[in-house]
């Protein structure tokens, strides 16, 4: 300490910090795969945290080693240490840049946010309609298209609050390719496609399309969750929920419900399979062959308990007659 | 700060001598209002909830030992989590920090002989043991509470109802006690104060309770209002939060969490101020930022009134909620920053003793960084909607209620155990103690951050195969933390019985409980002391004997 000037080791001692937490920042390995558009966006902002966090980390846990180490107490010293009360450039210094480092991090958020399609659940309503025209279009050409949406959305919903995430904002004015009715029940999760009547106890998507989830619940409140796609919204009774999104990578991932909901809440777990678009036409065909005009099963039938539901719908479900046997007895 | 227009004489509060000069072992255990006795009563009360709430929390370790629901069955799993919760938080961590250290600590603090109201004090405790003998009950009576400690309706007001009824009966009995309690440590701060105290001679405990009081009657009663609409939704007939009846589900949340995100800064800032007592003490040196530090209590106790939405990000909340309750949550970062780094600076510079309290304090300084560096990355939505409802929530949460409650309380407990009951506690024991504490904390709640991530949701008895290493890494964790409580326990009773006389004050501390007796006689002092100094005024009198030249200020890194 006396050959060298201190301010040069605490460049050094900053410069090894900010590497360490650059490094860190990106190479963690915490999060799994990435499998929609959302998901790098998300990502990205948690690199961020994780960097700045690395580096306060370390900063303070050194400081606090070094105090420990450093200013214990010597053998048979019984005299206090340095009275310094205060200093207020210091406090204004450690004040301030955690002050700026929130700011930043809330304003990169909202950013984040925007992007995720967090402002605009519910498609073009109220203030999210504002918010998706684009700045050369005015409210006269606009207009049609949000009335059209309005009477859809409200023939569906039947409420114009809708909570989650919607389109993002450049995907907007678009329709979504695929729409999927999703019902979370005390223990299982299904899915709807209004288009073809396919009812399913898993969630088939075709990769690279706009697909909408209509996030509901039948008894109590459930959480829809795909960690691959870093979205979750709750599947709240008598409210309605939506995540939009684009998955951008094939494969099987976990649907889990995030909420409790009951004593089997950890066994209510089912799988999105994003496919090829060629793949998904296939599985469409493939089920809607199944499905008879007929058929009824699509539509909740609210007199009915959820046994009495989950069994008339159990051939729609690809559950094993165990499972469903399983099912029903818990929901008593 | 004008001292004359004090209205009520301490020394009247007790209405003359009408007591013995000592209390006898069954004072203990009667409607004594003396606010040692209280303070003890909380304490040792709350330290046995904590034995019932870890002993859940062990066998739900078991259990997620194997992916399988293999060892308890879920309606049980859920009852000892939702129980595990409830214990944890309103009869262990409240009652210790803020009705056993607050209640003990605070007259002896200010120079007072007693709390302002003491039968309001002995009322609010022995609302206590009932509400834990409800809950025990609710095991016997239909097998406990099952929707978790928030009680989310409509899963609440269907599963387990009369377990469910007598859970929210409970509340409202800790609740009410917690209102109690805080009307009673406000008075008697803002009036009871030996005269020679101004408000910036207040030990930071002090502040760090009126930050505390304050916090708990605006919260505390919006619970309260929760619980008796959903025991109305669940024995009345009523429909509040009944979605098929016109109910609504989501503002049962808001009112829960208007409450419950303020009771973890209830959690946590009596231990901030245990914390600003007990480095100065062992550091050898005046606490950093003394006006900074208690500002900061304010603060906290401030803005954490408005971030409680950060709690429902996937729930029913609009897009501006879940902005505007980000920017506010990540706000709380600050104030609590500056009271870190504060204590870091304490230690710089300080002559560190090595003590089992110091240990603790800074053990809790070191886990609470973490705890609070991942509360930020939650508070940010586009995050936090991932991670929410998931282990990683978990292990948070318990790095900052474990690592930095339960480090607070043991800390507070080895510094003022002396002052309590005369006798030293035995410090290799607690250094054991320590290591034990400090390892299980870290091998039981760090790994929970990378389940969550990778997709463990919370409040599950069976989960996916691919995550049961780290499940067991985390249950030999659970094990260590709970072998970790049997040398603390043998050391409180034994030393209590046998531990060395401690004298008045065996650490050299400057604060007013130790000017008095160890333990302190029945009205506190024969004759109130004045105050001389401030409370942390180590090494003013002795500035000379300051070590050489060149010591390193404390300017040089935070």
């Amino acid at each position: 300490m006396k050959q060298i000037p201190a301010p040069f080791w605490t460049l050094i001692l900053g410069i090894a910090v900010t590497l360490i937490s650059l490094w860190v920042g990106q190479n963690h390995n915490l999060l799994p795969v990435q499998a929609s558009e959302q998901a790098p966006l998300v990502d990205d902002l948690f690199n961020v945290m994780m960097t700045i966090g690395t580096a306060l980390f370390i900063v303070v846990q050194g400081a606090i080693v070094y105090s420990l180490i450093r200013f214990r107490q010597p053998k048979g010293d019984d005299t206090d240490g340095l009275p310094i009360e205060g200093n207020l450039p210091l406090e204004a210094f450690w004040t301030a840049i955690p002050a700026v480092i929130v700011v930043g991090l809330g304003l990169y958020s909202v950013v984040v946010f925007q992007e995720m399609g967090g402002f605009s659940p519910g498609g073009h309503h109220g203030h999210g309609a504002m918010v998706a025209m684009a700045p050369q279009q005015s409210v006269i050409d606009v207009a049609p298209l949000l009335l059209a949406q309005g009477v859809d959305d409200d023939t569906v919903f039947g409420k114009t609050q809708v909570y989650g995430f919607g389109a993002s904002p450049l995907g907007q004015m678009n329709q979504p390719n695929v729409t999927v009715n999703v019902t979370g029940m005390q223990f299982a999760w299904i899915f709807r496609y209004p288009d073809t009547g396919i009812t399913d106890g898993e969630l088939h998507i075709p990769v690279g399309k706009d697909v909408q989830l209509k996030i509901e619940a039948q008894d109590v409140i459930h959480s829809f969750w795909v960690p691959q796609f870093r979205l979750k919204q709750d599947a709240l009774p008598g409210e309605p929920g939506e995540l939009r999104f684009v998955a951008t990578r094939e494969g099987t991932y976990p649907v889990v419900c995030a909420e409790l909901c009951g004593s089997y809440h950890g066994a209510m777990r089912t799988q999105v399979i994003v496919h090829s678009p060629e793949d998904y036409a296939d599985w469409v065909a493939s089920r809607v062959a199944e499905v008879t005009p007929t058929t009824t099963v699509a539509q909740p039938n609210e007199k009915a308990t959820d046994a009495e539901y989950l069994a008339e719908i159990a051939p729609d479900l690809a559950k094993s007659p165990v499972q469903i046997a399983q099912m029903t007895s818990m929901s008593h | 700060m004008a001292q004359a227009d004090i209205s009520i004489k301490p020394t009247e509060l007790q209405g003359g001598h009408g007591h013995p000069d000592k209390w006898k072992w069954y004072d203990y255990f009667t409607f004594n209002v003396d606010h040692k006795v209280i303070g003890i009563q909380y304490l040792v009360t709350s330290f046995l909830f904590y034995l019932v709430g870890g002993f859940m929390a062990v066998l739900m370790r078991t259990e997620l030992a194997t992916p399988n629901s293999d060892f308890l069955s879920p309606e049980l799993y859920n009852a000892f989590l939702t129980n595990h919760g409830t214990i944890m938080i309103f009869l262990w961590i409240v009652p210790a920090a803020i009705g056993g250290f607050g209640n003990y600590l605070i007259p002896l603090m200010i120079g007072a002989r007693d709390m302002a109201f003491p039968k309001l004090n002995a009322l609010a405790f022995w609302l206590n043991p009932p509400a834990g003998l409800l809950l025990a009950a609710s095991f016997f009576l239909g097998g406990g509470a099952q929707s978790g400690w928030t009680s989310y309706p409509p899963l609440s007001e269907i599963t387990a109802n009369l377990p469910q009824t007598l859970w929210c009966v409970t509340l409202i009995m800790v609740g009410t006690s917690s209102i109690l309690g805080s009307v009673n440590f406000l008075v008697t701060i803002w009036k009871m104060r030996v005269p020679s105290m101004a408000w910036d001679q207040m030990p930071l405990f002090c502040w760090a309770m009126v930050a505390t009081s304050v916090l708990a009657l605006f919260a505390t009663p919006v619970l309260a209002a929760a619980m008796v609409l959903l025991l109305f939704d669940i024995n009345f007939g009523t429909s509040f939060f009944k979605p098929d009846a016109g109910g609504n589900v989501v503002v049962y949340q808001h009112l829960f969490w208007f409450y419950s995100h303020p009771a973890v800064y209830l959690m946590i800032l009596p231990i901030f101020g245990i914390m600003s007592e007990v480095i100065p003490v062992h550091a050898r040196k005046p606490i950093f930022g003394y006006k900074a530090i208690a500002y900061s209590s304010l603060t906290i106790c401030l803005v954490g009134l408005f971030v409680w939405v950060h709690h429902m990000f996937t729930s029913g909340t609009a897009p501006w909620m879940r902005i505007f309750f980000t920017i506010s949550t990540l706000i709380v970062a600050v104030p609590t920053g500056i009271k870190i780094f504060s204590w870091v600076a304490t230690l710089w510079g300080g002559k560190i003793r090595y003590t089992t309290a110091m240990l603790f304090a800074v053990g809790l300084l070191s886990m609470f960084v973490f705890g609070g560096l991942s509360g930020v990355t939650l508070g940010a939505a586009p995050f936090d909607i991932h991670v929410h409802d998931t282990y990683y929530v978990v292990g948070h949460f318990h790095y900052v209620l474990y690592g930095g409650s339960v480090f607070g309380i043991y800390s507070g407990i080895y510094h003022w155990f002396p002052k309590i009951t005369g006798r030293m506690l035995n410090e290799p024991l607690g250094k054991v103690h320590f290591v034990l504490t400090f390892i299980g904390t870290i091998i039981t709640f760090t790994p929970m951050h990378n389940l969550g991530m990778q997709g463990m949701p919370r409040r599950v008895a069976m989960y996916d195969p691919q995550f049961a290493h780290l499940n067991q890494l985390v249950t030999v964790g659970a094990y260590i933390l709970a072998v970790s409580v049997i040398p603390f326990y043998f050391n409180v009773i034994w030393s209590w019985m046998k531990g060395k006389e401690a004298g008045p004050n065996p650490w050299n501390a400057m604060t007013m409980e130790w000017t008095t007796d160890s333990p302190p006689i029945i009205e506190n002092w024969e004759v109130l002391p004045v105050l001389t100094h401030g409370p942390y005024a180590y090494g003013m009198e002795r500035a000379d004997e300051v070590g050489p030249a060149g010591e390193p200020l404390p300017t040089s890194r935070p």
